[in-house]
């Protein structure tokens, strides 16, 4: 990156590390830690829309939709995340070139899936062979949103389902004797009302997300646990930057990263706490009733 | 929502179906010197990064490299997210089950024990990189396997004490025995495997034609060895 840096031996303490700490591969180091933190900020949102998807059709009054709504609670619930992570991204990249070759290869007799392998013609690759490195690698990003908003977002659904059932009836009831309709009831009574209640266990569902994101490296992104890996590595002389093993130091460094983002999420989540609890029929709306009065 | 990620995912990479033509996608580790490793560029390098762009270039193919962990290096071949492996993978009998290899590009390479010490019990615990034909020897040595992921992991292990010498391709453990690194050469070469090839799907015969064609001319005209005496030193073997 600077100027000195072209011949790293010669390179000395302080202006090594310097150089060292910006090589190219450092400088993709650090961008992977926005990789981890576009993650988390676009699986949230989804994962939310999934659960209040899962959670409005548990309490739905027709019944397959609820069947749905309850069916995906409970299963993603019931299999272990790992499982989750690794069969989606493979399920769907497979099933998405599957019915791409439907589309767009020319019809041949030889089978897809054969021993062992799966072959699609080179028109029905996903993405295509020929697109940059840096397609397949948002390709395999979004693979692992749509992982990771399926299984919280599933966890959300029960969350919300019951932050639903918890506010009180008599809300409910009284809307209903002004004469509004279900639609209404949900949108103006119902929804309003549950964020308290649903707040605690989605604060929780946050923080288990950003704990969950190393699984990244899991699905072959390259995030930040693969680079301290790979760069806390033993180098020999052969990279330009030796040094022995420092993954104690990386992990470190990820470990007050992983620190750093809860306590910020914490102290967010608290104050948005406090701001829902207004006006609310719990003790903590009551509490904060009593005190302005 | 989901729906509209993917159909949005299926737009952005529709768009370049016209342009569709051969890309030959490199699968590697990335994680193997001096075979192949990331340099501090953060690019593919080392002898199997130049001997693979070598072949694409003579047999005009466009080639781009693709990391991917060494334990599920074989199953993402075959679902096709690349189409070679290079990645020191010797030829065996067990992995032609699966999959095909071109004629080796690296003559038969012999295994080597690293230990703290020379006199190392080689029969007590002994580190190796999981999937690999150390790991096997090692279990069917009689003594007690550790696997780990990756090299490094393998020769960090020996290191702390976990195990009593780690058990690798001499090559890939030159660096760390030579550096006075803290390890040392124990007990003898092993020879192990047919050389060292390059992996490919069973139903690429075409790619693999191109290449073991280009294999060959590289073994005939020399340069081959002069890459292997490069990377590897003067004292590799070579063809």
């Amino acid at each position: 990156m600077f100027a000195n840096c072209v011949d790293p031996s010669q390179l000395q303490g302080l202006s090594w590390l310097l150089c060292y700490l910006t090589s190219g591969k450092h400088l993709m180091f650090y961008s992977s830690f926005l990789v981890v933190i576009a993650l988390m900020v676009i699986v949230a949102p989804i994962a939310l829309l999934f659960g209040f998807g899962g959670a409005l059709s548990a309490r739905s009054h027709f019944a397959p939709l609820r069947w749905f709504g309850k069916a995906y609670t409970s299963m993603v619930r019931g299999v272990p995340d790992i499982i989750f992570f690794l069969f989606v991204p493979v399920a769907m990249d497979q099933g998405l070139e599957y019915l791409r070759s439907k589309m767009l290869c020319p019809p041949t007799d030889a089978p897809i899936w054969s021993n062992n392998e799966f072959n699609v013609c080179a028109a029905a690759k996903l993405p295509l062979s020929s697109s940059p490195q840096i397609y397949h690698e948002i390709y395999g990003f979004m693979l692992a949103v749509v992982a990771f908003a399926i299984v919280f977002g599933a966890f959300a659904a029960n969350v919300l389902y019951g932050a639903m059932n918890a506010v009180p009836r008599a809300q409910l009831e009284t809307a209903e004797a002004y004469g509004m309709t279900h639609a209404q009831v949900r949108r103006r009574i119902l929804i309003p009302q549950m964020w308290t209640f649903a707040l605690p266990g989605l604060s929780n569902l946050w923080l288990i997300l950003i704990k969950a994101t190393p699984l990244l490296f899991l699905l072959g992104v390259e995030d930040i646990v693969y680079w301290a890996r790979e760069l806390g590595a033993t180098k020999s002389a052969i990279y330009d930057y030796p040094h022995p093993d420092w993954r104690l130091w990386y992990f470190l460094g990820l470990l007050v990263f992983y620190l750093g983002m809860t306590r910020i999420s914490e102290l967010i989540l608290s104050r948005l706490t406090t701001r829902l609890a207004q006006g609310q029929a719990t003790m903590a709306g009551e509490a904060m009733r009593k005190a302005g009065a | 929502m989901k729906k509209l990620i993917l159909t949005g995912a299926v737009l952005a990479f529709t768009a370049g179906v016209a342009m569709a033509q051969d890309v030959v996608r490199m699968g590697t580790e990335g994680a193997y010197p001096p075979y192949n490793f990331v340099n501090d560029k953060g690019e593919v390098d080392g002898f199997e990064r130049e001997l693979g762009d070598k072949l694409c270039a003579m047999e005009t193919l466009t080639c781009t490299w693709v990391k991917n962990d060494w334990d599920s290096i074989i199953p993402n071949l075959l679902s096709g997210n690349y189409d070679t492996i290079m990645a020191g993978m010797s030829i065996t009998d067990e992995r032609k089950e699966t999959i095909d290899f071109t004629q080796n590009y690296f003559p038969p390479a012999a295994s080597g024990y690293a230990a703290l010490k020379a006199d190392a019990d080689l029969k007590g615990i002994i580190a190796a990189q999981v999937g690999t034909i150390q790991a096997d020897y090692v279990a069917k040595s009689g003594a007690t396997l550790l696997e780990f992921a990756t090299l490094d992991d393998t020769v960090a292990a020996v290191k702390n004490g976990e195990a009593d010498a780690v058990f690798a391709d001499k090559d890939a453990l030159t660096p760390f025995v030579a550096e006075g690194a803290g390890l040392v050469v124990a007990g003898d070469e092993v020879p192990l495997g047919d050389g060292i090839g390059i992996g490919l799907r069973k139903s690429d015969t075409a790619l693999k034609d191109k290449l073991n064609a280009g294999i060959t001319k590289l073994k005939e005209n020399g340069e081959l060895n002069a890459m292997i005496t490069k990377w590897f030193g003067a004292e590799a073997k070579t063809f």
